[in-house]
């Protein structure tokens, strides 16, 4: 059933709300990809059921672009179910009766880990802000390593991630093979493509052009650039949804707009279900994310080519690896299409390695991989199932 | 009666030779199977030999539920990705009835000697005598429980007897280290080793090659 959503919301742009994450402090200098050192940072993390004696059912779910470590439980920011809840938990395809499941926050997001809301070290008290270097993926691989050798595990079992947290996955499968028995990058791809960046540059451009945008420095006025965050979000997501999608959601029908002075377009009363749509997507995320991480975030996405890193040929990312893969892609997803895992898969199958690749069909396009898609669930399951006999754990 | 389905495969419902083929592969290889359905195959080979079984299928419902069984399934097409395996990455390619259903039955050979040390193959006879005789008896292609789709919708592109089956292995410099011909219910039968008797009276071809 369709509601109407209240549409001013990002007209009243109020700071992010502050929360006491669980996290983990690394002191000793961490030197980006960029060259620039971190004097020490945070990486803010979750965890859900036991860890075995062995230390070897540990599961890390890596996360999207603007996901958090709150994988399975209410996000103490939104109020909202875990992103993952139908995906991890007890009886679930990640099941944390049997794994132990570790959620953590990207280096450079705004829940916890060091990012750009984190206090810069020069003894000022300001946050960071746009002068928080640019970091990688594999910066936050190698942060996620760190927590996974601090919680005294060896040998991740399993690390799953859809989109962004696909591209972790990869790079954590490339970068420390003999500490992933299975990898499970879903819905993503192993470089950002020309048309990735485009919509990214377009959400980097809404925020720039925000009148509180304040250089960056928003947070000296009290104010969020919330409106470009909101259409930085909205435009985003129309890349997460597909055209059958929103023509069986919303097709062409309007419903009657809030009086509103400062949205002209509601002068002519009425405005379109999608518009509608969308302005709460947009106005919803503007009080859950920063937009300095935003756009740190979305520059380790454009960033990212894995095959760049080891000479061009992606195969090259994988050779000898013992790690077995899934990888997972949806039919109408057109952000990280089916093409991007297929050439993974055949990269893999290059260098050897044991992968699995499925397709859904669905027509809920990149978001699928949140929803409710009972085949691919019933698939995560299978295929964890199968790599924990082969990994010798109870089935 | 039945719609017919898109599965590419018709010959798949006869899961018969998969013993045969089992039996032919030894303890602990490295085994590639080729349309390998739901994993049967694979599955078989991983419990009772130990062996390192992967496989590819182009129908995408089969894949599913063989990778939600825990089997090593990938989506892919027999005519295009055998290209990405690097040389001699499996001891055992297996095609299991599949041949006759791709586009280009020489090269898919090809590749899978190149990828594997033997290949595995078993397909369908035409050369069968029901099949000769349906042909002769009533000027119709023939349509029988093995060719059970009409010529205009079957996606046996490719079907050959036993014997043209000899002749490529010998153009390609092929060495058959074994062969048999099976009868419906995939037993081994008394005229096996006569390859003239084996063409009329087989009802599928199965062989193990190598490189010469």
């Amino acid at each position: 059933m369709f509601t109407s959503y209240a549409n001013g919301v990002m007209n009243r742009p109020t700071a992010l709300t502050d929360v006491a994450h669980t996290n983990v402090r690394f002191d000793e200098a961490f030197v980006l990809d960029c060259g620039t050192a971190l004097p020490g940072h945070t990486v803010a993390f979750r965890t859900y059921g036991t860890l075995n004696s062995a230390r070897s059912n540990a599961v890390l779910v890596c996360h999207a672009l603007t996901g958090d470590q709150y994988v399975a439980e209410q996000s103490p920011v939104t109020g909202k179910p875990g992103w993952w809840d139908q995906v991890v938990g007890p009886g679930r395809p990640v099941d944390t009766d049997r794994f132990f499941v570790i959620g953590v926050n990207v280096l450079g997001g705004c829940m916890g880990s060091t990012g750009a809301r984190s206090e810069k070290a020069d003894g000022s008290g300001e946050p960071w802000g746009t002068d928080f270097p640019p970091v990688t993926i594999r910066d936050m691989v190698r942060a996620q390593k760190q927590l996974i050798e601090y919680l005294g595990i060896d040998r991740l079992f399993a690390v799953i991630g859809g989109s962004m947290g696909g591209m972790q996955v990869l790079q954590w499968a490339a970068s420390y093979p003999d500490s992933v028995f299975a990898a499970l990058p879903i819905a993503t791809a192993a470089y950002h493509s020309a048309q990735n960046i485009a919509f990214n540059e377009v959400g980097r451009q809404a925020i720039f052009a925000d009148p509180n945008w304040n250089n960056g420095q928003y947070w000296r006025d009290g104010r969020i650039p919330a409106r470009g965050l909101a259409v930085a979000r909205m435009c985003a997501h129309i890349t997460y949804l597909s055209e059958e999608a929103l023509t069986r959601k919303f097709g062409r029908r309007l419903q009657s707009a809030r009086k509103d002075s400062a949205e002209v377009l509601n002068l002519f009363g009425e405005m379109f279900e999608v518009e509608s749509y969308l302005r709460h997507q947009g106005s919803t995320f503007v009080q859950r994310f920063d937009a300095n991480a935003y756009l740190t975030i979305t520059r380790a996405c454009d960033y990212f080519d894995l095959a760049a890193d080891y000479g061009g040929d992606l195969a090259d990312a994988f050779r000898g690896t013992r790690t077995r893969f899934l990888l997972a892609s949806f039919s109408s997803d057109w952000l990280y299409p089916t093409p991007e895992s297929r050439s993974i898969a055949r990269a893999l199958n290059r260098a050897g390695a044991n992968v699995s690749f499925v397709e859904f069909p669905t027509d809920k396009g990149h978001d699928a991989f949140l929803l409710d898609e009972p085949d691919f669930h019933r698939t995560l399951a299978g295929f964890l199932r199968g790599c924990a006999m082969h990994a010798g754990l109870p089935v | 009666m039945n719609a017919p389905d898109p599965v590419r495969f018709v010959a798949k419902n006869m899961r018969l030779d998969l013993e045969l083929i089992a039996r032919t592969i030894a303890p602990g290889s490295r085994v590639l199977d080729i349309g390998c359905g739901d994993g049967s195959l694979i599955d078989k080979l991983f419990h009772e030999k130990g062996c390192d079984a992967r496989g590819i299928e182009i129908d995408m419902a089969e894949v599913t539920h063989a990778v939600a069984h825990g089997l090593p399934v990938m989506h892919g097409d027999a005519d295009t990705d055998l290209a990405h395996y690097p040389d001699a990455a499996f001891d055992y390619v297996v095609l299991s009835r599949t041949l006759q259903a791709v586009e280009q039955p020489r090269a898919v050979l090809r590749q899978m000697l190149r990828i594997g040390t033997r290949a595995v193959v078993s397909f369908p006879n035409f050369g069968h005598w029901l099949v000769r005789w349906q042909l002769l008896s009533t000027g119709r292609m023939p349509m029988t429980s093995t060719w059970s789709r009409p010529w205009h919708e079957t996606p046996n592109i490719h079907p050959c007897t036993i014997r043209d089956f000899f002749d490529l292995c010998e153009a390609e410099g092929y060495l058959v280290e074994t062969w048999l011909a099976v009868d419906d219910a995939g037993q081994r039968a008394p005229w096996r080793r006569f390859p003239r008797l084996a063409n009329l009276f087989g009802e599928q071809g199965l062989f193990v090659l190598r490189r010469a």
